[in-house]
């Protein structure tokens, strides 16, 4: 018998047995898609329901038995929503707030960052420690002291109050010196050669090699400072001053049971969020990816 | 040049060196605390001040205005917390949330990563879908469940009437209302411990677990021997956050039952009595002792899980 003879059948089976592999891989698949598929509706129910609550006429979302239609579609509910409140300002305030956080978190935690990862200076290490403990410190317990603080201040009330307190972001500093810590020195010896300063270092090559852990953070800054509820809600009394997730928390006690312009508030509250998510998501995604991979 | 004018000049240049070696040691402590300086005030100022600040106040009949801010209490403060039967009420809701939320959170998540995981068709449509709400603002997701968790004409409710069910008092039955919390941050946050067990996933290598099937090793039994004890690190990762996050629970419920504290203040947690105690009844330094009695908490146990996974890890 030649060896050839033998290696048939041994080869034959092996092809057998994979292709039953695939076809159990592919049954397997085929349930796992057929169960993601019922939670994904699961999961996006509610924010299509919003919307569809948002375009009936207000008599009709307390119609029993529930529904999806109406009689009509209609754009009543957003219309009035924006005659009745002050969503406008507070689209403005939370912008110019995350917008200045997010720019400034990155400064600082750069800055600082850049420092503990090229220059060798005393004390260097001890206060690497002290600014990677405040990741322990959580923020909610903060928020009486932080009020005494800001009357004291005089920025009760003010985008000042609203900013400060959330400019100091350890976790920026922690990923940017991870990021700055995998670039190679000899991208700046010839720069150094020139005589160029380690700000100009910072700026002109550090800098531009860091994009994506800038957009990391910047990203990430934003959009938990848009989020931010519980120290703009303590800080902010009047209307004017607000930030969408504050504002958005009173027009339940102010609009009553118009349920169509609650939700109307809530769609238009959660559409620019959900746009710069879709936009960024690679870097959102990542960044998380990132931070739990080496924490 | 003589060989002693050589030396002399050595010598000159090495003393010169020295000096300025020294110098660029200074020069080099000032820049580095340079960059670091601004970051630092703003740290110091807004993050280590009022931890300070707050042990400060706790220890003083402080209210709001600074008033009462030099009537010094002892540990008056804290002795009259753990006698308060409503701390104690809503230190029981805020661990019994905890208790609720934290395996739910974690095994969604990681059952929905494994689900994802697999080479699926859209596998990126789902992961926007399980993701997206945890970027929305925390009152758009109370308003919209608040909607949903309404009787008669509430969503939840029409579906289970429709399917022959009872209604559920999702807001109003003290005995369910904290469930309703539950349920709601499960949708809102899941997503992101979901992301963290897809980037774990991510990273095992597809050989191990071609290799276990070929050893016979079925579906489940792979999830089982193979999968989850790699994902061990990012396991213990989301624990810890998950928790932390928890023991901090106050917003969403906040909004959710429109800023009171649930059917018979069975919604309210620590940072809500914290909140109320400070801002409604302006008890400053009653709430500053409450804080650092839940910082002290929140430090324990995180310190706990830490020791625990880092021990096992040892083991494994």
């Amino acid at each position: 018998m030649s060896i050839q003879s033998i290696a048939q059948p041994v080869r034959a089976r092996a092809r057998e047995q994979a292709s039953t592999a695939l076809m159990r891989r592919r049954t397997a698949n085929g349930a796992a898609l057929v169960v993601l598929v019922v939670l994904a509706i699961i999961w996006i129910v509610p924010i299509l329901w919003a919307i569809d609550t948002s375009l009936k006429p207000e008599g009709e979302t307390t119609a029993v038995p529930v529904s999806w239609l109406a009689s009509h579609f209609t754009l009543d509910a957003y219309i009035s929503t924006f005659a009745t409140t002050n969503l406008p300002r507070w689209f403005f305030n939370s912008f110019l707030t995350s917008a200045i956080i997010s720019v400034v978190t990155v400064i600082l935690a750069s800055l600082a960052a850049f420092a503990f990862s090229r220059v060798s200076f005393r004390g260097k290490n001890i206060l690497f420690w002290i600014i990677l403990a405040g990741i322990m410190i959580p923020g909610q317990i903060l928020i009486v002291p932080l009020f005494t603080q800001m009357q004291a201040f005089g920025l009760v009330d003010t985008y000042w109050g609203i900013i400060l307190p959330q400019l100091a972001s350890p976790i920026a500093v922690f990923i940017f010196k991870q990021y700055f810590d995998g670039i190679p020195h000899e991208l700046e010896e010839a720069a150094v050669m020139d005589g160029a300063s380690l700000f100009r270092v910072y700026w002109q090559i550090w800098m531009p090699l860091a994009r994506p852990a800038i957009a990391a953070v910047a990203i990430f800054a934003f959009v938990i400072s848009w989020n931010n509820f519980l120290w703009p809600f303590i800080v902010i009394s009047g209307n004017n001053m607000m930030t969408v997730p504050v504002g958005l928390s009173t027009v339940q006690t102010s609009f009553g049971i118009r349920y169509a312009q609650i939700m109307a508030t809530a769609v238009l509250g959660g559409i620019p969020v959900l746009i710069v998510f879709l936009f960024f998501q690679r870097q959102i995604v990542q960044g998380i990816a990132a931070t739990g991979l080496k924490g | 040049m003589s060989d002693v004018s050589l030396q002399a000049q050595a010598s000159g240049v090495q003393a010169a060196t020295q000096e300025r070696r020294r110098s660029r040691r200074w020069r080099t402590d000032l820049i580095g605390i340079g960059f670091v300086l601004p970051f630092l005030i703003v740290y110091a100022l807004f993050l280590i001040w009022p931890v300070i600040l707050g042990l400060r106040m706790s220890f003083f009949n402080w209210t709001i205005s600074s008033i009462g801010s030099s009537d010094f209490l002892g540990l008056a403060n804290y002795q009259e917390l753990f006698g308060d039967p409503a701390f104690w009420h809503a230190l029981g809701v805020t661990l019994l949330f905890t208790i609720i939320s934290t395996p739910l959170l974690v095994i969604i998540a990681l059952a929905l990563a494994l689900l994802v995981n697999r080479a699926i068709p859209a596998g990126g449509l789902f992961r926007t879908v399980f993701f997206a709400p945890f970027v929305l603002p925390v009152s758009v997701v109370a308003l919209i469940w608040n909607w949903l968790y309404q009787p008669g004409f509430g969503l939840v409710n029409g579906i289970l009437t429709e399917l022959g069910l009872k209604e559920v008092g999702w807001l109003s039955d003290p005995s369910i209302a904290l469930l309703s919390v539950v349920i709601m941050t499960v949708w809102w946050t899941v997503g992101f411990n979901f992301l963290l067990y897809l980037a774990g996933l991510q990273q095992i290598p597809v050989e191990l677990n071609e290799a276990a099937s070929l050893d016979g090793a079925g579906a489940w039994a792979r999830i089982r021997r193979v999968t989850i004890p790699l994902l061990r690190r990012t396991t213990s990762l989301v624990i810890i956050l998950q928790v932390i996050a928890s023991l901090q629970v106050f917003q969403q419920a906040y909004v959710l039952f429109n800023g009171t504290d649930g059917p018979n203040f069975s919604t309210r947690s620590v940072v809500q009595y914290i909140y109320e105690s400070g801002f409604t009844t302006y008890r400053v330094g009653f709430a500053s002792a409450m804080s650092y009695v839940l910082f002290i908490v929140i430090l324990i146990v995180s310190l706990g899980q830490f020791v625990l996974f880092t021990r096992q890890r040892g083991e494994a």
